[in-house]
């Protein structure tokens, strides 16, 4: 079943060629495992099909035996309603059987392509998810599989059964009387040339009649969240005008796509009254002229002529929707061909027991060739110093973290931890040697208890209880009725930016790093909190080395070194005193912040 | 759902018409069967060849019949299913757009936009489906059965027999399967969710080494996700193999009693075809039954928004004193109802003058701004606006006093032109102005196409300073008589804070400006300045006087600017 979400799918695809056998061989490695399965979910469906498809001719059998002057013989249609009873029991059992079984079959294969995905792109490097929309990513997850999943359950069965729906009632056509075949000529060739017109016709209506509504809901998504400045600038009327503009374009879209959509219905219907007629004609005058020897025998004709155009155009129908399957499996593929983050080298060592101690030299690091970000950064640091690192927003704060965690590599320069260059060590035991609070708290659905304890192994109850008291929020958390375990999630409990940063210092301060990197960590906190857990703070810097990202500018006033950015460059480095000594870009922003109007 | 079946009322011609064709092109489809046994039945064995070409013809003509009678129903009822939808969707967006702040909150903002988007379309589906596919089904249903009847009284007691038999396991499977439905969505939602977080927390993963855990805790989801949609495959794949094997064994029924009656044998190869139709429209209404349950649960909370009264009672109130711009009076308010968010407030601003609003997070500074332009009523107490309380002004006219930017204010998927307008008709002059003043002149020109650059949802493309920037310039562009700005210059660096303030006291020096801020920097110029600790005012005056006589704010001064003041 399709989700709702569905419904709200935005994306707007672009159309290009899938290749069949990249996503054959692809899904292939995940159909092995499931190959017993899966010949066994075929033959039950062909044999129930099949033996759906023996019903008709049975009943043919039985009428012919009836003889409306009173000389039937009972006991012969006896037999014969006790073999169709057990043929249409075999049929029912097997088709639910196959049916299930795919069904099974396509939400294991599903599954595992899901997680698969799931634990490559916890593999993609950092900048995978910094230049795409997560959205995307999502879509690819959830839309995407599910229209795979779907397809697979649903469509190869269709697909399965409509073959040999197809194959069988032609056969039985042919055995039962082939003369009547010859309707066939007629309304098949009728039948697809009027499918392919319709489908070339409705695709681009459908694909339309989408986007606009897409267009629509994210219009509506837009302008809900910001009711309240809409009704501050009283400009409601102009907001419903704009809204009835994409509203109206989104109705043509659907009438028309739908106008021509539903034409297929009936049409498929005609086909099939069109042979039906063709054939009661047709099988009369060749019953009087002797060819067909009896009326049971068009009787089971029509039966089987019903069975045989429908499945046509159901394939039709089904062919455009294993397209849209096709291309939603390609773009699934395509995410597990990203490149991971490159191995760690060969004879790269743990990092242990580290001091603290941080050499940079001549980095160079731009995220795009052309666009270097950091020219020639150097700087030492030793443990327990304070780095901190000012500037502009956008002026290139993050990226010397980025590059101290190896989120991304530099061009060229090197950074060394306790001597050891940091490309020469394994990336798990280089990033557990640092702390990091950031700017954008992080707290995922689970207990507040969880989130605390995230990253940190064996830890107690106590241990979580005593950083949060320091870090300021356990009488709050113990005001919750759950406490600690209270689940964080969307919309449940009401904490505020402020609480939820302080969650993560609290994370921060179970966790025994060397090295602690705090980006604007106290930003979302009012400055009341901030001063009650300013000796929470210093306690969590305390021996460590501490690279400091503020705005605030009295919070690093004391530190070893500042480092002064602006449009990529580092213009300023020296303690306090001396930048503000300098007199130069520091002193200004640093007077900025006292700087009275008028 | 009657309110929601009303809008159908300005279209009653179409959906008639569209009935009419609709039965008459079923009907057509019915008469063929019939004509079939009338064939083998009655001309055959007389040999009666002309007879059988014209009714051959006969068929055919029906046959044309059914198909331009359900293209043209059909046809009809996507436009009737898509002119009533735009007319709901019209209504309930504008009575979103009007709705009031504290309506906004009881249904809540998500909850708005899937009705907007989700509901109005499942009760399009339902109207479209129902006309298609809800009209043809019972008439096929009751037609089969009829011309049954008309074939053999005794074989159709037969089929009749069959159909409570298919109907109550249909019946039963649907009622089982909505809920299972439910289920899914809900761990289809947990599963997306799970993705969401990993990916905005993909550094702190990294960080910690916790991939492995992430990659098990995403297993159980998708697990989860696979097994509760497994199990309402396997309810709902009953369905069909159900329906036909209890049909084919009716129709094994009809030859048995067939056969011990004696029926002619085109009366029971009639049968066998009206079956099929049978079978099919019980298939058919099964899965309308699917789509009018779910719609009419979202008409249902479609009708919810619209039956709730958005109008803003205009009361008589007494008058506060004309010499104040603004003037608190003893204000009391809560969102809920159950803590106050605002305890006792009073305080009084003159024209002209600057306002500014400082305290911890969740201390009621928002709310000053809420009650001061109106967006919820005081529980007790009053807030005058020019000498006015604001609950004897309407609404409008007084927020037309106002230029505001809020908390996490939002910038719509337009032009930087048309968000600084923001549908009033501003002069070019006075955008280009209130830009400058904003201090967002330099980066706008640095854009590309400048005024004209598109912003992305969300102004995904601009910074969060340059955010801050553009609703500033937006607050400005009216020339207000007041200025609202609330946390709006968090994003900014101190040097560009600074400009603007000095930019906003000269260029704005006859609006009376409300600032909310949680630097004290950015209030220290105010003419007079607010302390709230939880709700309530615990300091207030000009900078150097609250430093002498407010340790509260001494604090924040102190942490914030380091230095002994």
């Amino acid at each position: 079943m399709r989700r709702e979400g569905n419904v709200r799918d935005t994306r707007t695809f672009e159309r290009r060629k899938v290749s069949v056998k990249y996503i054959a061989v692809n899904l292939g490695r995940y159909l092995r495992p499931y190959a017993v399965l899966f010949v066994l979910i075929f033959f039950a469906s062909l044999a129930g099909t099949a033996l759906s498809l023996l019903g008709p001719q049975v009943c043919g059998l039985a009428i012919d035996e009836i003889h409306p002057d009173g000389t039937t013989d009972l006991t012969q249609i006896g037999v014969y309603a006790a073999v169709l009873v057990a043929v249409y029991i075999a049929s029912g059992v097997l088709t639910y059987l196959s049916s299930i079984g795919l069904s099974y079959l396509s939400r294991c294969i599903i599954k595992r392509i899901r997680t698969d995905i799931f634990a490559h792109l916890m593999s993609l490097p950092v900048s995978y998810f910094d230049t795409r929309q997560a959205g995307d990513i999502i879509s690819v997850l959830s839309y995407d599989l599910d229209t795979l999943g779907e397809s697979l359950a649903n469509d190869v069965m269709m697909v399965l059964t409509s073959a040999v729906t197809i194959v069988g009632s032609l056969v039985m056509m042919l055995v039962t009387a082939p003369i009547l075949v010859v309707v066939f000529v007629v309304t098949i060739p009728l039948s697809a040339l009027f499918t392919w017109w319709l489908t070339k016709k409705v695709q681009p209506l459908f694909r339309n009649r989408s986007r606009k509504l897409g267009e629509l809901n994210g219009f509506i998504e837009e302008i809900i969240t910001g009711q309240k400045t809409t009704k501050a600038y009283n400009c409601e009327e102009a907001v419903i005008s704009r809204f009835e503009k994409k509203n109206v374009d989104a109705i043509d879209a659907y009438t028309v796509a739908e106008s021509y959509g539903t034409i297929s219905g009936p049409a498929v219907n005609f086909m099939n009254n069109l042979s039906l007629a063709l054939i009661s004609v047709f099988g009369a005058i060749m019953y009087m002229t002797g060819v067909i020897p009896t009326v049971g025998k068009i009787a089971s004709f029509v039966l089987y002529s019903r069975k045989f155009s429908g499945p046509i155009n159901e394939i039709a129908n089904v062919l455009s929707e294993f397209q849209s399957a096709l291309a939603a499996a390609e773009r699934a593929f395509r995410v597990m061909e990203e490149l991971p983050e490159p191995p760690d080298d060969k004879d790269a060592e743990e990092l242990k027991d580290v001091q603290g101690d941080v050499e940079i030299s001549h980095l160079r690091f731009g995220y795009t060739p052309d666009k270097v970000i950091i020219k020639d950064f150097s700087l030492k640091a030793e443990r327990g110093d304070v780095v901190a690192i000012v500037g502009h927003t956008g002026a290139g704060k993050t990226t010397i973290i980025n590059l101290l965690m190896r989120f991304y590599d530099a061009d060229s320069g090197t950074i060394k931890i306790d001597g050891k260059d940091i490309t020469k060590v394994t990336r798990a035991s280089l990033r557990r040697s640092f702390t990091m609070v950031l700017q954008d708290t992080w707290l995922f659905s689970g207990t507040i208890y969880e989130n605390v304890a995230y990253g940190s192994e064996n830890v107690t109850r106590e241990d979580v209880e005593r950083v949060c008291r320091a870090a300021k929020i356990h009488s709050f958390i113990s005001k919750l009725p759950q406490g600690y375990d209270t689940v964080l999630t969307d919309n449940a409990v009401n904490i505020s930016k402020g609480q939820k940063q302080l969650l993560t210092i609290a994370r921060a301060m179970l966790l025994s790093s060397p090295m602690l990197i705090l980006d604007e960590a106290t930003s979302n906190v009012d400055t009341r909190t901030e001063q009650y857990i300013q000796q929470a703070m210093e306690n969590l810097m305390q021996g460590r080395t501490c690279f400091v990202i503020a705005h605030r500018l009295s919070t690093i006033k004391h530190a070893k070194t500042i480092i002064v950015m602006d449009h990529g460059d580092v213009v300023e480095q020296g303690t306090h005193e001396e930048l503000m000594a300098r007199g130069g870009y520091y002193s200004r922003l640093y007077y900025s912040q006292f700087d009275t109007a008028e | 759902m009657t309110k929601t079946l009303r809008y159908l009322r300005p279209y009653t011609g179409g959906l008639v018409l569209a009935l009419i064709t609709k039965i008459a092109g079923s009907a057509a489809e019915l008469v063929l069967p019939f004509i079939l046994s009338h064939i083998i039945d009655d001309l055959t064995p007389v040999k009666d060849t002309t007879g059988i070409y014209i009714m051959g013809g006969v068929m055919l003509l029906f046959a044309l019949i059914a198909l331009g009678g359900n293209i043209c129903a059909n046809r009809l009822s996507a436009k009737v299913a898509g002119k009533m939808t735009h007319d709901i969707r019209y209504d309930l967006f504008k009575k979103t757009s009007y709705l009031k702040c504290r309506q906004v909150d009881e249904v809540t903002v998500p909850s708005l936009i899937s009705r907007l988007t989700s509901d109005t379309y499942y009760v399009n589906q339902m109207v479209a489906r129902t006309m298609r596919m809800g009209v043809r089904a019972p008439i096929l249903l009751l037609g089969g059965l009829i011309f049954c009847f008309l074939l053999n009284v005794k074989l159709a007691l037969v089929l009749l027999a069959v159909v409570p038999v298919v109907a109550v396991p249909m019946w039963l499977i649907t009622r089982k399967s909505i809920p299972m439905y439910m289920a899914v969505q809900r761990r289809g939602d947990n599963m997306v969710r799970s993705v969401q977080e990993d990916i905005t927390g993909i550094r702190v993963i990294k960080a910690l080494s916790k991939t492995e855990y992430e990659n098990g805790k995403f297993d159980g989801v998708a697990g989860d996700l696979a097994s509760t949609e497994f199990k309402a495959q396997r309810i709902m794949s009953l369905t069909n193999p159900l329906t036909s094997l209890i049909l084919n064994l009716g129709l094994v029924g009809v030859i048995v009693a067939g056969a011990f009656l004696s029926s002619e044998p085109g009366d029971i190869t009639g049968f066998l075809t009206y079956f099929t139709i049978v079978l099919n429209a019980m298939l058919g209404i099964s899965k309308i039954f699917v789509i009018i349950s779910r719609g009419a649960a979202s008409s249902e909370r479609i009708e919810q928004v619209l039956d709730l009264d958005e109008r803003e009672e205009i009361e008589d109130c007494p008058e506060g004193d004309s010499r104040y711009a603004i003037q608190f009076k003893d204000v009391n308010f809560s969102y809920n109802g159950k803590e106050d968010n605002l305890r006792g407030v009073s305080f009084a601003l003159e024209h002209g003058r600057s306002l500014g609003i400082i305290g911890a997070t969740g201390c009621g500074k928002s709310t000053v701004i809420n009650l001061l332009m109106r967006f919820y009523d005081v529980e007790s107490g009053a807030v005058y606006v020019n000498g006015k309380d604001v609950r004897s002004v309407p609404a409008d006219e007084l927020r037309r006093k106002f230029g505001a930017v809020f908390q996490n204010d939002f910038l719509m998927a337009a032009s930087v032109r048309e968000n600084i307008d923001y549908g009033r008709g501003l002069s070019e002059g006075q955008i280009e102005c209130a830009a400058e003043c904003a201090q967002a002149k330099e980066f706008i020109d640095g854009l590309p196409g400048g005024l004209n650059y598109d912003l992305a949802q969300k102004a995904g493309n601009l910074s969060g300073g340059q955010k801050q920037r553009l609703l500033v310039a937006r607050a400005l562009a009216g020339d207000p008589e007041f200025i609202v700005l609330d946390d709006s210059s968090s994003a900014l660096d101190y040097a560009t804070d600074a400009k603007l303030r000095r930019a906003l006291a000269h260029d704005y020096a006859d609006a009376t400006k409300v600032i909310v801020a949680q630097r004290v920097s950015s209030v220290k110029n105010c003419d007079l300045i607010i302390v709230l600790d939880d709700g309530e005012i615990s300091g207030m005056g000009t900078h150097g006087q609250l430093l002498s006589s407010c340790e509260e704010y001494r604090a924040i001064a102190r942490t914030q600017m380091g230095v002994a003041v």
